[in-house]
């Protein structure tokens, strides 16, 4: 019942684009309908399946990668003054080089296979994990810390026991952000060099003027998009104290 | 519980350039409840988190001392009027909380002991959400027991809770604190006749000390020289002649 208003979305913008395509009688390299793109991504299907199987696997594998990445830094950023110094000014200096420009560098340093697109994955989720962590550590409740000052608690206990539990909320809200994020990163490595997955059927489809392909490929990657989106948020709801 | 030391707080509290409060001599007697009472922003809080090792944005020029001599610090308990459960944790885990932060193992004996006199043992594996307000300020009392220590610092723990709450919880802290050295903040002139075995009105000149009823704490709320106490308290508070 929940998912009916995001299925009554889908189908009207199929219904807009059907229009569309009927109205202005483009030709279906440039826009092809949702009928065409529905039948070649049944022709294509075991294609586009192995390409996905790709993309999902170096998603999934940017993603615990960099969602690690990012609480590790953030607790390591929370309890040391020297890290914050040293570490966050070059964290948000990372962030403001666009990914773009990076990833033939990251190619040329990892080759064509699926490291530079787990690597382009890791650096795209990266900082909004550290970040988000990082600031619900530092916001705890200061009550907490108070009452956990009175009762002679060790620096350590305060980080395990209260620190990150408090900060759980908002380690969520960046790990859900990072499930958005990390394909667009896989896709981005694709696109610069790679020999599968499906950003390389993407621009091949286009190089072809098969464009009913790449629009399969791009819904395909959509749905996959929005698929880990949903359940990193089901996985998260217990940290985000959600349905508790 | 090692013996209730008596307490005494001489200073003053600089903040910014200007004063806090003037120099001020407070004694909290051992084991015996010392309520003090004050508008907002004359810096009875400060007081207490200064008491209790807390951080402040004043700067503290003066002493606090035990009248054993001994460190204050690891024999003080602090219950705010937050009752700062932690929303993650049970009922259980509230309580046990300090032997959890210190490593150590919590003594499940007690812990039974104190669910039962709170009241709280069909609840103990509830989380904070599933309870009322009183029960969660139950749960901050226990968990304020649970470290049995012999000097409780008390920042307005009532003042949230509606009236007929209070006036129980009020009742509960006096009989599960008896003994211990208490130090109650508060801005309610009804709290501070009904609890204080020592009643101290604290403005940013200094202190005035009232003399409490004579009757045994906690008094009648209906106690009329708890009632009388009560006026004079809110008159001194508003600046008029006692």
């Amino acid at each position: 019942m929940r998912y009916l208003p995001a299925l009554a979305a889908a189908v009207f913008a199929m219904a807009v684009w059907q229009t569309v395509v009927s109205l202005t009688d483009l030709p279906k390299f440039i826009l092809p309908g949702p009928m065409l793109v529905a039948e070649t991504w049944w022709k294509s299907r075991w294609l586009i399946a192995e390409h996905t199987l790709t993309t999902g696997i170096e998603v999934l594998i940017g993603l615990a990668a960099g969602a690690a990445l990012g609480i590790l830094t953030a607790i390591q950023l929370a309890t040391s003054r020297m890290a914050r110094v040293l570490v966050q000014p070059m964290l948000v200096f990372t962030q403001a080089l666009p990914v773009f420009a990076l990833a033939p560098i990251l190619t040329l340093w990892l080759g064509y296979g699926l490291w530079s697109k787990v690597a382009m994955a890791v650096l795209i989720i990266y900082f909004p994990v550290t970040s988000s962590f990082f600031d619900g550590l530092m916001r705890t409740p200061p009550g907490y810390l108070d009452l956990a000052r009175t009762m002679q608690a060790t620096s350590r206990a305060v980080l395990w026991q209260i620190r990150v539990p408090a900060a759980l909320p908002n380690l969520a809200s960046g790990l859900r952000l990072a499930a958005v994020y990390a394909p667009i990163g896989a896709v981005i490595g694709e696109w610069v060099g790679a020999s599968k997955g499906l950003g390389y059927l993407m621009l091949l489809a286009n190089g072809r003027a098969k464009t009913d392909l790449m629009f399969a490929a791009m819904l395909t990657l959509g749905v996959l998009s929005v698929l880990l989106h949903i359940a990193v948020r089901k996985a998260t709801a217990p940290m985000a104290g959600e349905a508790r | 519980m090692k013996p209730a030391p008596e307490i005494t707080f001489v200073g003053q509290a600089l903040l910014g350039s200007g004063q806090l409060f003037a120099p001020l001599s407070l004694t909290l007697l051992a084991g015996r409840w010392t309520c003090l009472l004050g508008g907002s922003g004359v810096g009875k809080s400060t007081v207490l988190r200064l008491m209790a090792g807390l951080q402040t944005d004043a700067v503290f020029d003066g002493t606090i001392r035990a009248s054993d001599g001994a460190d204050l610090a690891p024999r003080i308990s602090y219950m705010a009027q937050d009752d700062l459960l932690l929303p993650w944790a049970t009922v259980t885990q509230n309580i046990t909380l300090g032997a959890r932060l210190r490593g150590e193992k919590p003594d499940q004996a007690r812990l039974k002991r104190l669910l039962e006199r709170v009241r709280l043992t069909d609840h103990a594996q509830k989380k904070p959400a599933q309870l009322s307000g009183g029960q969660r300020q139950r749960v901050a009392l226990a968990r304020t027991l649970m470290e049995d220590k012999p000097v409780i610092l008390l920042d307005e723990p009532f003042s949230a809770l509606d009236a007929q709450t209070r006036a129980e919880m009020q009742e509960l802290a006096v009989e599960l604190l008896a003994g211990r050295t208490v130090l109650l903040v508060t801005h309610d002139p009804g709290e501070a006749a009904r609890l204080g075995h020592a009643i101290m009105v604290m403005e940013q000149s200094g202190l005035t000390h009232c003399p409490p009823p004579e009757t045994e704490v906690p008094r009648q709320v209906d106690d009329l020289e708890t009632l009388a106490a009560q006026a004079s308290l809110l008159r001194l508070l508003r600046g008029e002649a006692a």
